[in-house]
This record gives structure tokens, sequence and C-alpha cells, in this order.
């Protein structure tokens, strides 16, 4: 009989165990299902009003309520963890993976480095992205970029980003991805960038140079109508 | 796509912002909101019942009755609502469907009629959730055999059409009872087995004597009354057996068959018996044989439904069963020597060896104590007591294992393999549909691309190809397409990757006119160093490939930079040098005689060759319309 009860207990917990007596194992059990349900009791964040949302970004009342319906729909706890939220980009990226872009973007959108996305970190984001001003959108793409948050981008960062990007595109393209695609691209994007030359690029180099750019400048203002 | 994520296309777009200044070349265009209104509440009328959702909700799955167009056929003017004359009580699941993104199936719910909603509104049983899948699988797996035998019982009553006669006569040998004849035969050779069976018990039953000699068995008393009915038997068995073999769609699969086999070693001893009747020598391996005899019991298992499932039960318990028997042997093993060296001090012990212990330990295991061997030291006794307690746990605790362990396998095995066969074709299912999703965008990418083709030509008149997208759709292709944008290459399927990659393993050394894809490493993936058209490739051999290919030289129309002022006017390439790597401002736009190359629309091709590549860089002004559709580049 302790026998039993030990393996349901053990299979339940999936645990190495060294053998105890039953009491042990079923408190442990009993603990592990306690905790569990805790954690899903704790997780569970509203957001701040909507008059409040709204004074603080760019959007209307009804394109904040599209929003969060849409939001509370795939995390219904009011959270999104960087799980979740490369689950749901992978989604819209089905050739390749799209997860190492993913887990940059869910640094960025996070600013507090709290481990997950409330409501507001994502509609403050969206605000910018969508909303903003041209200088606000290109630092915030500088601080993605950006991926240890000194400040500084180098080449190592550039890289990791720009191979990200081409993961998502997966195998099969034409023509065909090569090994050193990416770092070309990095080459021409310093190339670019980097006034002084001194191997880092800094948000004044970013933003001057971007700003010099039409064809960025353009492409800014193509997501203006997204919502 | 799942739909349920089509809320976060807005942020999957924005997020494309960091794409931006990595991107080397322009973006396309976003895909205009054309009727862009509010979202606005719809009430569904079933059958009375008002549901009311989103619009938005609903057109999360445009292939749907409810995403799609033809849910307009049933609104209903006078009351404003949609209205469908259906079960309130499945659309609810349906429904929640389109909220949740997972399809349940109420098991209270009719399986057929629950088909037949899901039918009517356009949705995949494949997609229902894995908590409902399995029971829905079951459910209709049921429901198929159920009405499959309704059928097949339904059939053996009308007149079937003429079979061949070989195959009537199968189906006779199979199911007798099709027809009487065939039920007949069944009964005789029945009849004829229990006959052949009793003869040989009987014929080993002593029989009175015949004076003057001892007692014989009826077998030797009677032999010609026996060795009559022997041979009737095996004459009846082996028309039987020949006749099967003639009527067996496949002869060389009914020989392997175990029933044949059977057939054939119930009837061999006989027939070795007539080739050898006087032989003395032999006439002793010849008794042997008749022991084969037994295995015409065997021939009852066509006739018994019961005697089959056990075969089958225990071939597939065989391993616990091979189990069971090793431990017996370990037990015994064990036993037969600790008995052996304990009653090796006893004199006249019957012990003489390990193997004549191992009877002992046999009987007494299993409780049966014959008593003709037992021990009779001390030692010998203690552990003889030891043997046949733990006889009756090692006999007694697998049994009631094995037992259950057959139900249990048993079961398991089947849902095993049920799921294992489901899982493969539904991950087939959700490849399929993934690929499909995929490919959906590669072909909206040609149908977008001969669109544009079709504008620049200036033919208003030509029909717009290709299938009207849903905004959500178009928007997620416009992603796709960016990001083909920002890292310079484009999506492809599987089958095109893998000509490309053979035709560039192909491909010898290039002309200098027209760089391949494999062998310029210094080849930057400018937006301007587009691929070549392969001489040797004859554009017609392979279409798909051609149009592809065609199709992407069309996209490149937009960008090409013209600082070739070499440029040749040769049909057959993009001649871009690989040598000017970075290639400052490509500023003008051109159409090349590439456009030739495309196999459709004929307007184009007068069109394209009345241009001649212009010889130095400036705005092209033959061609607005495409300029005002780019974004100028400038490269890096």
């Amino acid at each position: 009989m302790g026998a039993v009860m030990g393996t349901f207990s053990s299979l339940q917990t999936k645990q190495r165990r060294p053998s105890k007596d039953i009491a042990w194992w079923y408190y442990q059990y009993q603990r592990d299902k306690i905790e569990d349900e805790l954690e899903m009791t704790m997780v569970c964040h509203r957001p701040e009003g909507l008059e409040q949302l709204e004074a603080q970004t760019n959007f209307t009342k009804r394109e904040l309520q599209v929003l969060y319906r849409g939001f509370k729909n795939e995390c219904p706890s009011g959270v999104v963890n960087e799980e979740t939220f490369k689950q749901i980009y992978a989604q819209f990226f089905p050739h390749g993976d799209a997860s190492t872009y993913a887990h940059y973007l869910f640094n960025a959108f996070d600013t507090t480095q709290a481990g997950s996305v409330k409501f507001e970190d994502f509609v403050t984001a969206l605000s910018i992205l969508l909303r903003g001003t041209v200088h606000e959108k290109l630092r915030w793409t500088f601080n993605l970029y950006d991926i240890n948050k000194d400040g500084y981008i180098n080449k190592e960062e550039m890289m990791d980003i720009v191979k990200a990007i081409y993961d998502m595109m997966g195998k099969y393209t034409y023509p065909v991805l090569k090994e050193d695609t990416p770092r070309q691209h990095v080459d021409v994007f310093f190339q670019k960038m980097d006034k002084n030359k001194d191997g880092i690029v800094t948000l004044d180099e970013f933003l001057e140079s971007c700003q010099e750019d039409d064809n960025i400048m353009r492409s800014l203002q193509l997501f203006q109508n997204v919502i | 796509m799942a739909a349920g994520v089509a809320a976060w296309l807005p942020f999957a777009r924005a997020a494309a912002i960091g794409w931006m200044p990595v991107a080397n070349c322009p973006m396309p265009l976003a895909p205009a909101d054309k009727n862009k209104r509010q979202d606005e509440l719809i009430v569904l009328n079933v059958s009375g019942r008002r549901f009311q959702t989103w619009r938005t909700t609903l057109e999360r799955y445009p292939d749907t009755l409810l995403g799609s167009t033809e849910k307009e056929f049933f609104f209903n003017e006078d009351t404003k609502e949609y209205f469908f004359d259906r079960d309130p009580e499945v659309f609810r699941c349906v429904l929640n469907f389109y909220r949740t993104g997972k399809l349940h199936y109420p098991r209270y719910e009719c399986i057929s009629a629950y088909d037949d909603e899901l039918a009517f509104y356009g949705i995949l049983p494949e997609i229902i959730g894995d908590c409902c899948y399995e029971e829905y699988k079951d459910r209709k797996r049921e429901n198929a055999e159920r009405l499959m035998d309704d059928n097949d019982s339904e059939n053996n009553q009308e007149s079937m059409p003429s079979l061949s006669f070989r195959q009537t006569m199968w189906r006779a040998f199979e199911n007798p009872h099709t027809s009487t004849l065939a039920l007949v035969f069944y009964y005789v050779t029945g009849f004829f087995i229990a006959v052949s069976v009793i003869t040989n018990v009987v014929e080993t039953v002593p029989c009175g004597t015949v004076p003057g000699s001892k007692e014989l068995p009826c077998g030797e008393r009677y032999s010609v009354a026996f060795f009559c009915l022997d041979t009737a038997c095996v004459m009846i068995f082996t028309v039987e057996y020949l006749l099967r073999l003639f009527a067996a769609p496949s002869r060389y699969r009914f020989i392997r068959s175990v029933m044949s086999i059977i057939d054939v070693v119930a009837i061999m001893p006989y027939y070795i018996g007539l080739v050898m009747t006087n032989n003395e020598d032999v006439s002793g391996a010849f008794v042997t044989l008749r022991v084969f005899r037994v295995f015409r019991i065997f021939k009852f298992s066509r006739h018994s439904q019961g005697l089959r499932i056990l075969g089958y039960t225990l071939k597939s318990c065989a391993s616990e069963l091979g189990f069971l028997l090793f431990s017996l042997t370990m037990a015994i093993i064990i036993f037969a020597t600790v008995m052996f060296y304990a009653e090796k001090g006893s004199s006249a012990s019957k012990f003489t060896s390990i193997p004549a212990s191992f009877w002992y330990t046999i009987v007494t295991m299993t409780t049966l104590g014959y008593g003709d061997m037992v021990p009779k030291t001390i030692a010998g006794k203690i552990f003889g007591s030891i043997c046949s307690l733990s006889g009756v746990l090692v006999i007694a605790l697998p049994v009631p294992v094995i037992v259950s362990n057959f139900s249990r396998i048993y079961h398991q095995n089947q849902r095993a393999d049920k799921r294992r066969a489901q899982k493969k074709a539904r991950l087939a299912r959700i490849r399929v549909a993934k690929t499909g999703s995929s490919n959906a965008y590669l072909h909206s990418k040609r149908n977008g691309l001969l669109n544009e083709a079709l504008e620049l030509a200036g033919t208003p008149e030509e029909e717009h190809v290709g299938k009207t997208t849903s905004l959500i759709e178009s928007q997620h292709h416009h992603l796709l397409h960016c990001l083909e944008k920002t890292t310079n290459h484009e999506f492809i399927d599987e089958q095109m990757f893998e000509q490309n990659c053979m035709e560039s393993s192909m491909q010898n050394y290039p002309s200098t006119r027209s760089p391949s894809l494999s062998s310029h490493p210094g080849l930057t993936t400018t937006c301007c160093s587009r691929r070549n058209k392969k001489t040797t490739h004859l554009p017609n051999s392979n279409l798909p490939a051609t149009r592809l290919r065609s199709m992407q030289e069309l996209s490149t129309i937009h960008i090409q930079g013209s600082e070739q002022p070499s440029l040749t006017t040769s049909r057959s390439s993009l001649n871009l040098k690989a040598d000017d790597g970075l290639r400052p401002n490509c500023k003008t736009s051109q159409i090349t005689t590439a456009i030739i190359s495309i196999p459709t629309p004929p307007a184009l091709t007068p069109e394209g060759e009345s241009r001649p590549p212009p010889a130095s860089p400036g705005p092209n002004t033959n061609i607005p319309s495409i300029a005002s559709n780019v974004v100028k580049v400038s490269a890096l």
C-alpha cells in the first residue's frame, strides 16, 4: 500500500526522491498541489482605468477597448510571460524560428525587467510605435537593438538582432541563405550608422543616420493606421 | 494562422518597426483598410435563440460560413439579423470556437448530427481541441462500424452483383451464412473434423479381447474400418484444402496463413503413411507422425470465433507469459540445486542429479505433490517446505496479474495504435494546413505581383486575378513581405528550394554576365543584386519555377538600378556584376526585357520590348505609375 502511494505521488511530482516514509511523500505531494494553486491565483493583473490609459497613451478609448479585448483573450491572467509572447509571435511567422527575435522584443516591451508584460506596458509601447513621433520611434528601436541596455549598440548586439531576424525567414528562401549573410548585413549597417567609426553606435549617431535616410523615414510612417 | 491571435496582428506589425533601420530595401505599401468601419455587434438568430458577437470575432476564420460573405445569404432584411434554421445547441459550440479558437465536442451530442452541423458551417472536424478529439474519434469510429455492420447484413439479403465463380467460392468459404451451399459445406466439414478426432481417440481404446490373443485396442481390431474412416476424412479435408487454395485471392498469402498450415499438417501423416506402409524401421517415426493428426482439432477454430480470439490474445500477451516462464525457471533452478545438494548425503535418494530434481521442484511448486520423489534429510525437508510455500506465491501471484494484463494490454495496444495512427494523420493534416498558410502567402504574392503587372500594363479590362483576401490576411501578408524586404530574401516552398539547390549545384562556371547563386562569395545582398536567369535553363521546361523567378524579376522592376551602361538587351539576364557590391544610389526604376520571360500576360510583352533600358541614371518618366509605388532606395 505504501509502495503504491509512494509511486503515485512520485509520479505526480516527477521528482527523484529517496525512499522515505509515506507520510513525508504525501506531505510533499500536498504541498506541491497547494503551490500550484497559489501560483494560479497570484498572477492576475488588472490594468488601470480606461481614462488613465487614454491620458497616458495616444490611443482613443475605442482603440484601447479593442486592444484590451485581444490582449485579454490571449492572456486571461492579465500578464504576458515570455513563453506566451514567443508562442504568439511565432504564429505569425510559420516559416522560421521567431523565438530569438521575440525574446529581444519581449525585453524591449518589458521596460521594468519584471519578466512579464502587463497591459499598460503593452499599450505604452504600441502607443510609441504607432502614434509616437519619429524621435520616439527611433529611440524605441535603439532600445530594442541595445540588448544589454548600456546605451550603446556594438557589433555583437547587432549581429544577434540581425541573426534573429534572419532566423524568422526559415530555411526555404530564395536566394539561399548563406552563413555570412547576416554578417555582411551588419557590416553594411555599421558602415552607415557608425559615424565616427569607433565600433559602437550611440543614440545620437543612430538618430542622425536614420534621419538622413529617406527610406527609413518613410518606412517608419508605414504602420500608421494599424489599429 | 490561428485566428485567436489575429487580435495581436497590430502588435506584430508595430513590432516590425524594429526591422526598419536594418532593412536595405524599401518596404511595400501597407494594405489600406478600405472599408474601415467600427467593430459592430451582429445578431445571429439560430432557430429563435439569439447570439450576439462582434463582427471581427467571426472574421477570424474567413474560410468558414460565418467568417465569409456566405453568411449574407442568411441575412434577414426585416429584422436586420442573420437567421439560421439549425440546432442552437451545436451552434453554441461553433460560436465558442470563434471566440476561443478551440472547438469542443459535447459528449451528449449525436456524432452524425454534430458532423452535419460542422459541415454546414464549413468547419473541419480536425481542429477539435485535444481535450475532445479522442472522444470524437472514438464515437465516429463506433458509428462507422455500426453503419458498416448494418450495411453488411443488408447486403447479405440482397442479390450480389455478379462475382466471378472464384470470388463466390471464397466468399462462401469465409462467410458460411452467405448461401445454403456454403452452410452445408461448413457443417459437413465440421462433422468430419469431429468424426476424425473421435476416431483418433477411439482407436486407442482397448476393445475387448479376441479369443486367443491379448487385449487389443480398437484400432488394431477393426483396422480396416478405421482405415476407411480415416481415408474418408482425409479425402474430405484434401478436397476442402484444394478448393480453398483455388478460391483464395492471394494464393501465396493463403499458403503462408496459419489455418492452411494446420490443414496441411493434419492431412500429411496419412499420405506419408500411404507411402511407407511396409518399412518396419520407419514405422516408429510414422507412429510419431500420427500424433500430428490431433492438430485436426485446431481446424475447429475456423468454426469458432472464441478460439480465434483466444489465440490472438495469447499471441499478444506472449511477453507476459514469457516473463512468467522465465521467473518460474529461475525459481525451479534455484530450488532444484538446493534440494540436490541437501539430499546428496542421504542414501538411495531419488535426487540423482539437478535435472532430476527439476521434476520434484515443479511438482512441489505447483502444489501437485505426486509423492514419487520426497526428501529424506532434515535439510531437504526444510528446503522442500520452503519450496512449496514459495511455489504458491510464485504461481498464484502472477496469474491474476497476467489476466489483468491481458485485458489491460489488449485494450492499451488498441488505444495506443489508434492514438498513434490518429497522431500521424493529425500531424500530417496540421502540416498540410501550415504549409497551406505559408503557401497562401506565396500564392497571394504571385497573385499580387500579377495584379501589379496587369495594372502596369494598363489593361483595365483584365480580370482581377486571384481571390480577394480578407483584411487580416492581407495585413499578415504585408508583414511577411516587409520581412522579406528587410532580409532581402524571399520565401519559397520546399520543392522550389530543392530545385534551386540542385540547379545551383549543377551550374558550372557562369559567364561574367550572369552571376550564379553559389559561385560568387562576394555577392552582397543588396537590393539591387537580384538573380540572374540561367541561360541554359529552358524557360518552358519547368513552368512554375520559371514563373516564380520571373515574378521575382518583376518585383525587381521597382528598384532596379541602372549603373550598368553595358546592360545588354539580352533576354537572359539581369546583368548585375558582383564587383560593385556597395552600389550607390539606385535611383531609377526600369523595366528590363526580362519581362519577356513571363509566359502569361501577353499584353505585357510588346510593352516590355518597346522599352529600351535607359543608359544613364535618372528618373524614368516612362513609368510614372511605378514611381508612385516605389520608395526610392538609398543603398547602403
